[in-house]
Protein backbone atom coordinates (compact mmCIF):
# COMPACT_ATOMS: atom_id res chain seq x y z
CA UNK A 1 0.00 0.00 0.00
CA UNK A 2 1.23 3.42 -0.91
CA UNK A 3 2.52 5.45 2.00
CA UNK A 4 4.34 8.68 2.65
CA UNK A 5 5.67 11.51 0.55
CA UNK A 6 8.67 11.15 -1.72
CA UNK A 7 10.74 13.99 -3.17
CA UNK A 8 13.35 14.02 -5.90
CA UNK A 9 16.23 15.61 -3.94
CA UNK A 10 18.38 17.08 -6.68
CA UNK A 11 22.06 17.55 -5.96
CA UNK A 12 24.79 19.94 -7.08
CA UNK A 13 28.00 18.01 -6.65
CA UNK A 14 27.92 16.43 -3.20
CA UNK A 15 25.37 18.87 -1.75
CA UNK A 16 21.61 19.31 -2.00
CA UNK A 17 20.58 21.80 -4.67
CA UNK A 18 18.54 24.81 -3.44
CA UNK A 19 15.42 23.39 -5.11
CA UNK A 20 15.84 20.16 -3.10
CA UNK A 21 15.66 22.13 0.15
CA UNK A 22 12.42 23.68 -1.07
CA UNK A 23 11.10 20.16 -1.81
CA UNK A 24 12.18 19.05 1.68
CA UNK A 25 10.18 21.94 3.11
CA UNK A 26 6.95 21.23 1.26
CA UNK A 27 7.45 17.46 1.42
CA UNK A 28 7.83 17.55 5.21
CA UNK A 29 4.70 19.67 5.55
CA UNK A 30 2.62 17.25 3.43
CA UNK A 31 4.07 14.19 5.18
CA UNK A 32 3.14 15.68 8.56
CA UNK A 33 -0.37 16.42 7.29
CA UNK A 34 -0.68 12.74 6.36
CA UNK A 35 1.12 11.59 9.50
CA UNK A 36 3.45 9.57 7.28
CA UNK A 37 7.20 9.57 6.52
CA UNK A 38 9.11 11.79 4.09
CA UNK A 39 11.33 9.90 1.69
CA UNK A 40 14.03 11.57 -0.41
CA UNK A 41 15.55 10.14 -3.60
CA UNK A 42 19.11 11.29 -4.26
CA UNK A 43 20.83 10.49 -7.56
CA UNK A 44 24.23 11.48 -8.89
CA UNK A 45 27.89 10.60 -8.86
CA UNK A 46 29.85 11.19 -5.65
CA UNK A 47 26.81 12.62 -3.89
CA UNK A 48 28.57 12.14 -0.56
CA UNK A 49 26.91 14.14 2.17
CA UNK A 50 23.64 14.83 0.39
CA UNK A 51 21.94 11.95 2.20
CA UNK A 52 22.65 13.36 5.69
CA UNK A 53 21.79 16.81 4.43
CA UNK A 54 18.40 15.54 3.25
CA UNK A 55 17.80 13.99 6.67
CA UNK A 56 18.79 17.25 8.38
CA UNK A 57 16.28 19.02 6.12
CA UNK A 58 13.42 16.73 7.12
CA UNK A 59 13.69 13.36 5.33
CA UNK A 60 13.02 10.21 7.37
CA UNK A 61 14.45 7.88 4.76
CA UNK A 62 16.86 8.59 1.90
CA UNK A 63 17.43 6.38 -1.10
CA UNK A 64 20.82 7.06 -2.67
CA UNK A 65 21.70 6.09 -6.23
CA UNK A 66 25.39 6.90 -6.62
CA UNK A 67 27.03 5.89 -9.90
CA UNK A 68 29.30 7.34 -12.59
CA UNK A 69 26.53 7.05 -15.15
CA UNK A 70 24.48 9.55 -13.11
CA UNK A 71 27.22 12.22 -13.21
CA UNK A 72 25.30 14.28 -15.76
CA UNK A 73 21.53 14.50 -15.86
CA UNK A 74 19.99 12.53 -18.66
CA UNK A 75 16.27 11.91 -19.02
CA UNK A 76 16.64 8.18 -19.61
CA UNK A 77 19.01 7.38 -16.74
CA UNK A 78 17.36 9.58 -14.14
CA UNK A 79 13.87 8.46 -15.09
CA UNK A 80 14.94 4.83 -14.72
CA UNK A 81 16.64 5.33 -11.36
CA UNK A 82 14.05 7.62 -9.75
CA UNK A 83 11.30 5.40 -11.19
CA UNK A 84 12.88 2.33 -9.54
CA UNK A 85 13.13 4.13 -6.21
CA UNK A 86 9.47 5.19 -6.47
CA UNK A 87 8.44 1.60 -7.16
CA UNK A 88 10.42 0.44 -4.14
CA UNK A 89 9.25 3.23 -1.79
CA UNK A 90 5.62 3.20 -3.04
CA UNK A 91 4.85 6.77 -1.96
CA UNK A 92 1.38 8.26 -1.78
CA UNK A 93 2.71 11.58 -3.12
CA UNK A 94 5.77 12.24 -5.33
CA UNK A 95 7.15 15.76 -5.76
CA UNK A 96 9.71 16.97 -8.30
CA UNK A 97 11.02 20.55 -8.16
CA UNK A 98 11.03 22.49 -11.43
CA UNK A 99 14.72 23.02 -12.00
CA UNK A 100 16.10 22.57 -15.53
CA UNK A 101 16.25 18.85 -14.83
CA UNK A 102 13.13 18.42 -12.74
CA UNK A 103 11.09 20.18 -15.41
CA UNK A 104 12.26 17.55 -17.91
CA UNK A 105 12.10 14.57 -15.54
CA UNK A 106 8.65 15.07 -14.01
CA UNK A 107 6.40 14.35 -17.01
CA UNK A 108 8.44 11.42 -18.28
CA UNK A 109 8.52 9.90 -14.80
CA UNK A 110 4.73 10.25 -14.44
CA UNK A 111 4.19 8.29 -17.65
CA UNK A 112 6.80 5.71 -16.57
CA UNK A 113 4.89 5.20 -13.31
CA UNK A 114 1.56 5.32 -15.19
CA UNK A 115 0.24 7.96 -12.88
CA UNK A 116 -1.23 11.44 -13.05
CA UNK A 117 0.81 14.62 -12.68
CA UNK A 118 -0.06 18.21 -11.83
CA UNK A 119 2.59 20.41 -13.46
CA UNK A 120 4.20 23.58 -12.17
CA UNK A 121 2.30 23.78 -8.89
CA UNK A 122 2.49 26.80 -6.62
CA UNK A 123 0.34 25.50 -3.78
CA UNK A 124 0.07 21.98 -2.38
CA UNK A 125 -2.17 20.84 0.46
CA UNK A 126 -3.58 17.59 1.79
CA UNK A 127 -7.37 17.56 2.05
CA UNK A 128 -8.04 16.52 5.64
CA UNK A 129 -11.17 14.60 4.71
CA UNK A 130 -10.20 12.79 1.51
CA UNK A 131 -6.47 12.71 2.36
CA UNK A 132 -5.89 13.53 -1.32
CA UNK A 133 -3.23 15.95 -2.54
CA UNK A 134 -4.79 19.16 -3.83
CA UNK A 135 -2.33 20.67 -6.27
CA UNK A 136 -2.94 24.23 -7.40
CA UNK A 137 -1.27 25.57 -10.50
CA UNK A 138 -1.51 28.62 -12.72
CA UNK A 139 -3.03 27.96 -16.13
CA UNK A 140 -3.28 30.10 -19.24
CA UNK A 141 -0.05 31.82 -18.29
CA UNK A 142 -1.42 32.72 -14.86
CA UNK A 143 -4.75 34.19 -15.95
CA UNK A 144 -6.48 31.45 -13.99
CA UNK A 145 -5.67 28.93 -11.29
CA UNK A 146 -6.63 25.25 -11.37
CA UNK A 147 -6.69 22.78 -8.50
CA UNK A 148 -5.93 19.25 -9.65
CA UNK A 149 -6.56 15.93 -7.91
CA UNK A 150 -5.27 12.50 -8.83
CA UNK A 151 -7.77 9.92 -7.65
CA UNK A 152 -7.19 6.73 -9.63
CA UNK A 153 -3.45 6.10 -9.45
CA UNK A 154 -0.49 6.35 -7.07
CA UNK A 155 1.74 8.15 -6.49
CA UNK A 156 -0.07 11.46 -6.84
CA UNK A 157 2.61 13.42 -8.68
CA UNK A 158 3.30 17.14 -8.79
CA UNK A 159 6.10 19.22 -10.22
CA UNK A 160 6.62 22.33 -8.12
CA UNK A 161 7.56 25.80 -9.34
CA UNK A 162 10.90 26.98 -7.99
CA UNK A 163 10.93 29.60 -5.24
CA UNK A 164 7.27 29.19 -4.35
CA UNK A 165 7.87 26.96 -1.32
CA UNK A 166 9.96 27.97 1.69
CA UNK A 167 13.17 25.93 2.00
CA UNK A 168 13.42 23.64 5.01
CA UNK A 169 15.76 24.76 7.80
CA UNK A 170 18.41 22.14 8.61
CA UNK A 171 18.48 20.41 11.99
CA UNK A 172 21.73 18.47 12.34
CA UNK A 173 20.24 16.44 15.19
CA UNK A 174 17.60 14.73 13.05
CA UNK A 175 17.96 10.98 12.51
CA UNK A 176 17.05 9.01 9.43
CA UNK A 177 17.66 5.87 7.45
CA UNK A 178 19.87 5.69 4.35
CA UNK A 179 19.30 3.02 1.72
CA UNK A 180 21.79 2.48 -1.10
CA UNK A 181 20.19 1.71 -4.45
CA UNK A 182 21.69 -0.58 -7.09
CA UNK A 183 22.02 1.34 -10.33
CA UNK A 184 21.52 -0.79 -13.39
CA UNK A 185 21.81 1.85 -16.11
CA UNK A 186 24.20 1.18 -18.95
CA UNK A 187 25.85 4.40 -20.14
CA UNK A 188 26.60 2.90 -23.55
CA UNK A 189 22.93 2.16 -24.14
CA UNK A 190 21.78 5.71 -23.37
CA UNK A 191 20.22 7.21 -26.50
CA UNK A 192 21.56 10.70 -25.88
CA UNK A 193 25.15 11.94 -25.79
CA UNK A 194 26.06 15.17 -24.04
CA UNK A 195 28.41 16.91 -26.48
CA UNK A 196 29.12 19.97 -24.38
CA UNK A 197 27.67 22.36 -21.84
CA UNK A 198 27.91 26.01 -22.69
CA UNK A 199 27.72 28.56 -19.92
CA UNK A 200 26.19 31.86 -20.90
CA UNK A 201 28.54 34.75 -20.43
CA UNK A 202 27.51 36.73 -17.42
CA UNK A 203 29.21 39.14 -15.16
CA UNK A 204 28.13 40.40 -11.81
CA UNK A 205 25.25 38.98 -9.84
CA UNK A 206 23.22 36.15 -11.33
CA UNK A 207 19.66 37.16 -12.09
CA UNK A 208 18.16 34.31 -10.06
CA UNK A 209 20.34 35.11 -7.03
CA UNK A 210 19.98 38.89 -7.11
CA UNK A 211 18.29 40.75 -4.25
CA UNK A 212 17.36 43.54 -6.61
CA UNK A 213 16.21 43.01 -10.20
CA UNK A 214 15.52 45.77 -12.69
CA UNK A 215 13.66 44.51 -15.73
CA UNK A 216 12.71 46.01 -19.05
CA UNK A 217 9.98 45.16 -21.51
CA UNK A 218 8.67 45.90 -24.94
CA UNK A 219 8.46 49.58 -24.04
CA UNK A 220 12.26 49.87 -24.15
CA UNK A 221 11.91 49.62 -27.95
CA UNK A 222 15.40 48.21 -28.40
CA UNK A 223 18.48 46.84 -26.63
CA UNK A 224 20.13 50.20 -25.91
CA UNK A 225 18.35 51.27 -22.74
CA UNK A 226 18.88 47.87 -21.12
CA UNK A 227 22.58 48.61 -21.09
CA UNK A 228 22.52 52.41 -20.91
CA UNK A 229 19.85 52.93 -18.24
CA UNK A 230 18.79 49.69 -16.50
CA UNK A 231 22.15 47.99 -16.11
CA UNK A 232 24.04 50.92 -14.52
CA UNK A 233 21.20 51.32 -12.04
CA UNK A 234 21.11 47.59 -11.23
CA UNK A 235 24.90 47.48 -10.85
CA UNK A 236 24.92 50.48 -8.55
CA UNK A 237 22.45 48.67 -6.29
CA UNK A 238 24.28 45.34 -6.48
CA UNK A 239 21.46 43.82 -8.51
CA UNK A 240 20.90 42.32 -11.92
CA UNK A 241 18.86 43.15 -14.99
CA UNK A 242 16.02 41.05 -16.36
CA UNK A 243 13.64 41.24 -19.29
CA UNK A 244 10.15 40.30 -20.40
CA UNK A 245 9.67 37.62 -23.03
CA UNK A 246 8.77 40.31 -25.58
CA UNK A 247 12.25 41.85 -25.23
CA UNK A 248 13.92 38.45 -25.55
CA UNK A 249 11.82 37.46 -28.57
CA UNK A 250 12.83 40.73 -30.25
CA UNK A 251 16.46 39.70 -29.74
CA UNK A 252 17.29 42.76 -27.64
CA UNK A 253 18.75 40.77 -24.74
CA UNK A 254 19.92 37.16 -24.35
CA UNK A 255 17.43 34.48 -23.36
CA UNK A 256 19.07 34.01 -19.94
CA UNK A 257 17.62 37.35 -18.90
CA UNK A 258 14.02 36.32 -19.49
CA UNK A 259 11.84 36.46 -16.39
CA UNK A 260 8.56 34.62 -16.74
CA UNK A 261 6.69 31.38 -17.09
CA UNK A 262 9.22 29.82 -19.46
CA UNK A 263 12.19 31.85 -18.26
CA UNK A 264 13.66 32.52 -14.85
CA UNK A 265 11.57 32.49 -11.71
CA UNK A 266 12.89 35.21 -9.41
CA UNK A 267 11.85 36.34 -5.95
CA UNK A 268 14.12 39.27 -5.08
CA UNK A 269 13.58 41.78 -2.31
CA UNK A 270 12.93 44.41 -4.95
CA UNK A 271 11.71 43.92 -8.51
CA UNK A 272 11.49 47.04 -10.66
CA UNK A 273 9.57 46.53 -13.91
CA UNK A 274 10.25 49.25 -16.48
CA UNK A 275 7.85 49.58 -19.40
CA UNK A 276 6.47 46.09 -18.78
CA UNK A 277 2.70 45.80 -19.17
CA UNK A 278 2.43 42.91 -16.72
CA UNK A 279 1.21 39.99 -18.82
CA UNK A 280 0.39 36.93 -16.72
CA UNK A 281 3.28 35.16 -18.50
CA UNK A 282 5.73 37.65 -17.02
CA UNK A 283 4.13 37.87 -13.58
CA UNK A 284 4.49 34.08 -13.28
CA UNK A 285 8.23 34.71 -13.05
CA UNK A 286 8.31 37.70 -10.68
CA UNK A 287 5.01 37.57 -8.79
CA UNK A 288 6.72 36.15 -5.70
CA UNK A 289 9.07 39.12 -5.33
CA UNK A 290 8.83 40.81 -1.92
CA UNK A 291 8.26 44.27 -3.40
CA UNK A 292 7.27 44.97 -6.99
CA UNK A 293 7.72 48.47 -8.40
CA UNK A 294 6.12 49.28 -11.75
CA UNK A 295 7.31 52.16 -13.91
CA UNK A 296 5.09 52.67 -16.92
CA UNK A 297 3.74 55.54 -18.96
CA UNK A 298 0.33 53.87 -19.28
CA UNK A 299 -1.68 54.45 -16.08
CA UNK A 300 -3.98 51.54 -17.04
CA UNK A 301 -1.20 48.96 -17.46
CA UNK A 302 -2.26 45.67 -15.79
CA UNK A 303 1.01 45.57 -13.86
CA UNK A 304 -0.31 48.13 -11.37
CA UNK A 305 -2.77 45.46 -10.15
CA UNK A 306 0.20 43.38 -9.04
CA UNK A 307 2.67 46.10 -8.09
CA UNK A 308 3.18 47.29 -4.52
CA UNK A 309 4.54 50.63 -5.68
CA UNK A 310 3.81 52.39 -8.95
CA UNK A 311 5.15 55.32 -10.90
CA UNK A 312 3.29 56.60 -13.91
CA UNK A 313 6.06 58.10 -15.97
CA UNK A 314 8.80 57.55 -18.51
CA UNK A 315 11.47 55.15 -17.22
CA UNK A 316 14.04 57.09 -19.27
CA UNK A 317 13.61 59.99 -16.88
CA UNK A 318 12.56 58.13 -13.75
CA UNK A 319 15.37 55.59 -13.54
CA UNK A 320 18.44 57.87 -13.83
CA UNK A 321 16.94 60.15 -11.17
CA UNK A 322 16.19 57.09 -9.02
CA UNK A 323 19.77 55.90 -9.42
CA UNK A 324 21.19 59.31 -8.55
CA UNK A 325 19.06 59.57 -5.41
CA UNK A 326 20.00 56.01 -4.37
CA UNK A 327 23.69 56.92 -4.75
CA UNK A 328 23.13 59.95 -2.55
CA UNK A 329 21.22 57.96 0.11
CA UNK A 330 23.47 54.94 0.14
CA UNK A 331 26.67 56.95 -0.07
CA UNK B 1 14.02 12.86 -42.82
CA UNK B 2 10.27 12.75 -42.29
CA UNK B 3 9.10 14.83 -39.36
CA UNK B 4 5.86 14.75 -37.40
CA UNK B 5 4.74 17.90 -35.62
CA UNK B 6 2.03 17.80 -32.97
CA UNK B 7 -0.29 20.79 -32.77
CA UNK B 8 -2.87 22.13 -30.37
CA UNK B 9 -5.39 24.80 -31.17
CA UNK B 10 -5.73 27.21 -28.25
CA UNK B 11 -7.50 30.47 -27.38
CA UNK B 12 -5.40 33.38 -28.65
CA UNK B 13 -3.02 34.27 -25.80
CA UNK B 14 -2.54 37.71 -27.36
CA UNK B 15 -6.23 38.46 -26.90
CA UNK B 16 -6.83 41.41 -24.55
CA UNK B 17 -6.74 40.35 -20.90
CA UNK B 18 -10.27 41.58 -20.30
CA UNK B 19 -11.62 39.06 -22.84
CA UNK B 20 -10.22 36.11 -20.84
CA UNK B 21 -13.08 33.82 -19.75
CA UNK B 22 -13.40 30.55 -17.95
CA UNK B 23 -16.39 28.34 -17.20
CA UNK B 24 -15.93 27.65 -13.49
CA UNK B 25 -18.68 25.03 -13.38
CA UNK B 26 -17.43 23.07 -16.39
CA UNK B 27 -13.78 23.85 -15.45
CA UNK B 28 -12.94 24.95 -18.96
CA UNK B 29 -10.91 27.79 -20.41
CA UNK B 30 -13.21 29.42 -22.97
CA UNK B 31 -12.31 30.92 -26.29
CA UNK B 32 -13.07 34.64 -26.14
CA UNK B 33 -16.01 35.61 -28.37
CA UNK B 34 -15.08 37.03 -31.79
CA UNK B 35 -11.39 36.17 -31.44
CA UNK B 36 -10.33 33.20 -33.54
CA UNK B 37 -8.38 30.43 -31.83
CA UNK B 38 -4.79 29.99 -32.97
CA UNK B 39 -2.05 27.38 -33.20
CA UNK B 40 -0.33 27.20 -29.82
CA UNK B 41 2.66 29.55 -30.16
CA UNK B 42 5.29 26.99 -29.14
CA UNK B 43 3.82 24.57 -31.70
CA UNK B 44 4.42 27.24 -34.35
CA UNK B 45 8.06 27.24 -33.26
CA UNK B 46 8.03 23.44 -33.74
CA UNK B 47 6.52 23.82 -37.23
CA UNK B 48 9.12 26.42 -38.16
CA UNK B 49 11.94 24.17 -36.93
CA UNK B 50 10.51 21.27 -38.95
CA UNK B 51 10.22 23.36 -42.10
CA UNK B 52 13.81 24.60 -41.76
CA UNK B 53 15.04 21.00 -41.39
CA UNK B 54 13.01 19.99 -44.43
CA UNK B 55 14.46 22.86 -46.46
CA UNK B 56 17.98 21.83 -45.44
CA UNK B 57 17.72 18.07 -45.79
CA UNK B 58 14.49 17.14 -47.56
CA UNK B 59 11.73 14.87 -46.30
CA UNK B 60 8.11 15.39 -45.43
CA UNK B 61 6.45 17.25 -42.57
CA UNK B 62 3.16 15.92 -41.22
CA UNK B 63 1.13 17.86 -38.65
CA UNK B 64 -1.20 15.99 -36.32
CA UNK B 65 -3.68 17.46 -33.87
CA UNK B 66 -6.24 16.01 -31.50
CA UNK B 67 -9.27 18.24 -31.24
CA UNK B 68 -12.74 19.08 -32.36
CA UNK B 69 -13.62 19.72 -36.00
CA UNK B 70 -12.78 23.39 -35.45
CA UNK B 71 -9.11 22.42 -35.01
CA UNK B 72 -9.04 21.93 -38.79
CA UNK B 73 -8.33 25.64 -38.79
CA UNK B 74 -4.97 25.18 -37.03
CA UNK B 75 -4.03 22.33 -39.35
CA UNK B 76 -4.93 24.42 -42.41
CA UNK B 77 -2.71 27.18 -41.11
CA UNK B 78 0.14 24.68 -40.67
CA UNK B 79 -0.36 23.59 -44.28
CA UNK B 80 -0.28 27.23 -45.37
CA UNK B 81 3.07 27.63 -43.60
CA UNK B 82 4.44 24.76 -45.70
CA UNK B 83 3.57 21.55 -43.85
CA UNK B 84 2.87 18.71 -46.32
CA UNK B 85 -0.01 16.87 -44.62
CA UNK B 86 -2.45 17.51 -41.80
CA UNK B 87 -4.24 14.87 -39.73
CA UNK B 88 -7.04 15.63 -37.28
CA UNK B 89 -7.69 13.11 -34.51
CA UNK B 90 -11.34 13.60 -33.76
CA UNK B 91 -13.85 11.51 -31.87
CA UNK B 92 -16.56 12.28 -29.33
CA UNK B 93 -14.79 9.90 -26.94
CA UNK B 94 -11.65 12.09 -26.98
CA UNK B 95 -13.46 14.93 -25.18
CA UNK B 96 -12.22 16.16 -21.78
CA UNK B 97 -8.89 14.41 -22.12
CA UNK B 98 -6.00 15.15 -19.76
CA UNK B 99 -2.31 14.92 -20.65
CA UNK B 100 -2.31 11.13 -20.22
CA UNK B 101 -5.24 10.39 -22.47
CA UNK B 102 -4.12 13.00 -25.02
CA UNK B 103 -0.65 11.47 -25.23
CA UNK B 104 -2.25 8.06 -25.70
CA UNK B 105 -4.22 9.18 -28.77
CA UNK B 106 -1.28 11.08 -30.27
CA UNK B 107 1.09 8.16 -29.71
CA UNK B 108 -1.28 5.80 -31.50
CA UNK B 109 -1.60 8.24 -34.39
CA UNK B 110 2.18 8.61 -34.65
CA UNK B 111 2.58 4.82 -34.70
CA UNK B 112 -0.05 4.67 -37.44
CA UNK B 113 1.79 7.30 -39.51
CA UNK B 114 4.82 5.06 -39.04
CA UNK B 115 7.45 6.84 -41.11
CA UNK B 116 9.36 9.46 -39.14
CA UNK B 117 12.81 10.25 -37.86
CA UNK B 118 11.82 13.07 -35.56
CA UNK B 119 8.75 14.23 -33.66
CA UNK B 120 8.72 17.93 -32.86
CA UNK B 121 6.32 19.44 -30.32
CA UNK B 122 5.94 22.83 -28.67
CA UNK B 123 7.45 22.90 -25.19
CA UNK B 124 4.01 23.50 -23.65
CA UNK B 125 0.54 24.70 -24.64
CA UNK B 126 -0.42 28.21 -23.65
CA UNK B 127 -3.88 27.23 -22.35
CA UNK B 128 -3.14 24.60 -19.69
CA UNK B 129 0.68 25.04 -19.58
CA UNK B 130 1.26 21.41 -18.60
CA UNK B 131 4.24 20.43 -20.80
CA UNK B 132 3.47 16.76 -20.26
CA UNK B 133 2.15 15.39 -23.56
CA UNK B 134 5.44 15.28 -25.54
CA UNK B 135 7.30 13.34 -22.83
CA UNK B 136 4.24 11.11 -22.58
CA UNK B 137 4.26 10.35 -26.30
CA UNK B 138 7.96 9.47 -26.07
CA UNK B 139 7.44 7.19 -23.07
CA UNK B 140 4.42 5.45 -24.62
CA UNK B 141 6.24 4.76 -27.90
CA UNK B 142 9.58 4.12 -26.22
CA UNK B 143 11.57 6.96 -27.80
CA UNK B 144 14.20 9.27 -26.33
CA UNK B 145 12.93 12.74 -25.44
CA UNK B 146 14.63 16.10 -24.96
CA UNK B 147 12.60 19.07 -23.80
CA UNK B 148 12.84 22.85 -24.22
CA UNK B 149 15.44 23.26 -26.95
CA UNK B 150 16.55 26.49 -28.60
CA UNK B 151 18.08 24.81 -31.65
CA UNK B 152 17.56 21.60 -33.57
CA UNK B 153 19.72 20.41 -36.44
CA UNK B 154 20.69 17.19 -38.19
CA UNK B 155 24.23 16.05 -37.49
CA UNK B 156 25.35 12.98 -39.46
CA UNK B 157 23.04 10.23 -38.19
CA UNK B 158 21.93 12.09 -35.08
CA UNK B 159 19.60 14.90 -34.17
CA UNK B 160 21.66 17.63 -32.50
CA UNK B 161 19.81 19.94 -30.13
CA UNK B 162 20.59 22.71 -27.67
CA UNK B 163 18.64 22.23 -24.46
CA UNK B 164 18.11 25.47 -22.57
CA UNK B 165 19.55 25.62 -19.05
CA UNK B 166 19.26 28.37 -16.46
CA UNK B 167 22.87 29.40 -16.96
CA UNK B 168 23.36 28.51 -20.62
CA UNK B 169 22.60 25.43 -22.67
CA UNK B 170 23.79 21.92 -23.34
CA UNK B 171 24.43 20.38 -26.73
CA UNK B 172 22.98 16.89 -27.05
CA UNK B 173 23.15 14.32 -29.83
CA UNK B 174 20.17 11.99 -30.00
CA UNK B 175 20.47 8.74 -31.94
CA UNK B 176 17.45 7.36 -33.76
CA UNK B 177 13.88 8.60 -33.83
CA UNK B 178 13.10 10.90 -30.92
CA UNK B 179 10.75 13.48 -29.47
CA UNK B 180 12.07 17.03 -29.13
CA UNK B 181 10.15 19.99 -27.68
CA UNK B 182 10.89 23.41 -29.09
CA UNK B 183 10.98 26.67 -27.12
CA UNK B 184 10.25 30.16 -28.36
CA UNK B 185 13.97 31.01 -28.45
CA UNK B 186 14.42 28.62 -31.39
CA UNK B 187 13.08 30.77 -34.19
CA UNK B 188 10.53 33.25 -35.42
CA UNK B 189 7.73 31.28 -37.10
CA UNK B 190 7.05 32.33 -40.68
CA UNK B 191 3.78 33.83 -41.82
CA UNK B 192 1.91 31.84 -44.45
CA UNK B 193 2.40 33.23 -47.95
CA UNK B 194 -0.53 33.85 -50.27
CA UNK B 195 0.72 30.97 -52.39
CA UNK B 196 0.89 28.79 -49.29
CA UNK B 197 -2.65 29.69 -48.30
CA UNK B 198 -3.90 28.89 -51.83
CA UNK B 199 -2.10 25.53 -51.84
CA UNK B 200 -3.38 24.70 -48.35
CA UNK B 201 -6.93 25.43 -49.49
CA UNK B 202 -6.68 22.64 -52.04
CA UNK B 203 -5.35 20.05 -49.58
CA UNK B 204 -7.57 17.70 -47.59
CA UNK B 205 -7.17 17.28 -43.85
CA UNK B 206 -7.27 13.58 -42.99
CA UNK B 207 -9.59 12.77 -40.08
CA UNK B 208 -8.93 9.72 -37.92
CA UNK B 209 -11.43 8.63 -35.29
CA UNK B 210 -11.15 6.16 -32.41
CA UNK B 211 -11.97 3.17 -34.64
CA UNK B 212 -9.46 4.23 -37.29
CA UNK B 213 -6.78 4.54 -34.59
CA UNK B 214 -7.84 1.34 -32.84
CA UNK B 215 -7.70 2.98 -29.43
CA UNK B 216 -9.34 1.52 -26.35
CA UNK B 217 -12.27 3.68 -25.17
CA UNK B 218 -11.05 3.29 -21.57
CA UNK B 219 -7.76 5.03 -22.39
CA UNK B 220 -9.00 8.12 -24.19
CA UNK B 221 -10.79 11.33 -23.25
CA UNK B 222 -12.18 11.68 -19.76
CA UNK B 223 -12.25 7.88 -19.27
CA UNK B 224 -8.48 7.64 -19.70
CA UNK B 225 -7.66 10.77 -17.72
CA UNK B 226 -5.66 10.29 -14.52
CA UNK B 227 -6.03 13.87 -13.29
CA UNK B 228 -9.21 15.77 -12.53
CA UNK B 229 -9.56 19.52 -12.19
CA UNK B 230 -11.52 20.04 -8.98
CA UNK B 231 -11.54 23.82 -9.11
CA UNK B 232 -10.84 26.51 -11.71
CA UNK B 233 -10.89 30.19 -10.81
CA UNK B 234 -9.51 33.58 -11.74
CA UNK B 235 -7.24 34.83 -8.97
CA UNK B 236 -7.88 38.28 -7.59
CA UNK B 237 -5.06 40.54 -6.57
CA UNK B 238 -5.09 43.13 -3.84
CA UNK B 239 -4.65 46.02 -6.26
CA UNK B 240 -3.36 48.19 -3.42
CA UNK B 241 -0.58 49.78 -5.41
CA UNK B 242 0.90 52.85 -3.75
CA UNK B 243 1.61 55.51 -6.36
CA UNK B 244 4.65 57.73 -5.93
CA UNK B 245 3.85 61.40 -6.40
CA UNK B 246 6.03 64.06 -7.98
CA UNK B 247 5.94 67.11 -10.25
CA UNK B 248 8.12 65.44 -12.86
CA UNK B 249 9.29 61.90 -13.70
CA UNK B 250 12.69 62.87 -12.27
CA UNK B 251 11.15 63.90 -8.98
CA UNK B 252 9.13 60.67 -8.88
CA UNK B 253 12.32 58.71 -9.41
CA UNK B 254 14.00 60.47 -6.50
CA UNK B 255 10.91 60.02 -4.34
CA UNK B 256 10.91 56.30 -5.14
CA UNK B 257 14.43 56.03 -3.75
CA UNK B 258 13.38 57.90 -0.60
CA UNK B 259 10.31 55.70 -0.13
CA UNK B 260 12.25 52.44 -0.64
CA UNK B 261 14.84 53.68 1.84
CA UNK B 262 12.07 54.51 4.31
CA UNK B 263 10.69 50.98 3.91
CA UNK B 264 14.24 49.64 4.42
CA UNK B 265 14.09 47.85 1.06
CA UNK B 266 17.29 49.52 -0.11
Amino acid sequence: MAQGVMIFAETTGAALAPIAKEMCGVGRRLADALGEPLVAAVAGSGVGGADQEAIAHGADRVYVADADVLQTYQTASYCTVIGQIAEQAEPEVLLVGMSDNGRDLGPRLAFRLRTGLASDCVDLTINAETRLLEATRPVSGGNAMATVVIEKTRPQMATVRAKTMPAAEPDAGRQGEVIAVDVSVDAVALPVTVVERVKAESEGVRLEDADIVISGGRGLKGPDDFYAILEPCAKALGGAIGASRAAVDEGWVPTQLQVGLTGKIVSPKLYVACAISGAAQHMAGCGYSKTIVAVNRDPDAPIYQRANIGIVGDYKKVMPAFQAKCAELLG
Amino acid sequence: MDIIVTLKQVPDPEAPKETFRIDEAAMKILNPPNIDPVINGYDENAIEAALQLKEAAGGKVVAVSMGEASATRALKQALAMGVDEGILLQDASFADADATSTAHVLARAIEKIGSYGLILCGRQASDWDQSQVPSGIAELIGLPSVTAVQKVALQDDAVRVERILEDGYEVLDIRGPCVVTVSNEANKPRYPTLKGIMAAGKKQILVWDAAELGVDAAQVGSAGALTRVSKLYVPSFAGDCEFIAGESPEEMGANLALRLRELKII
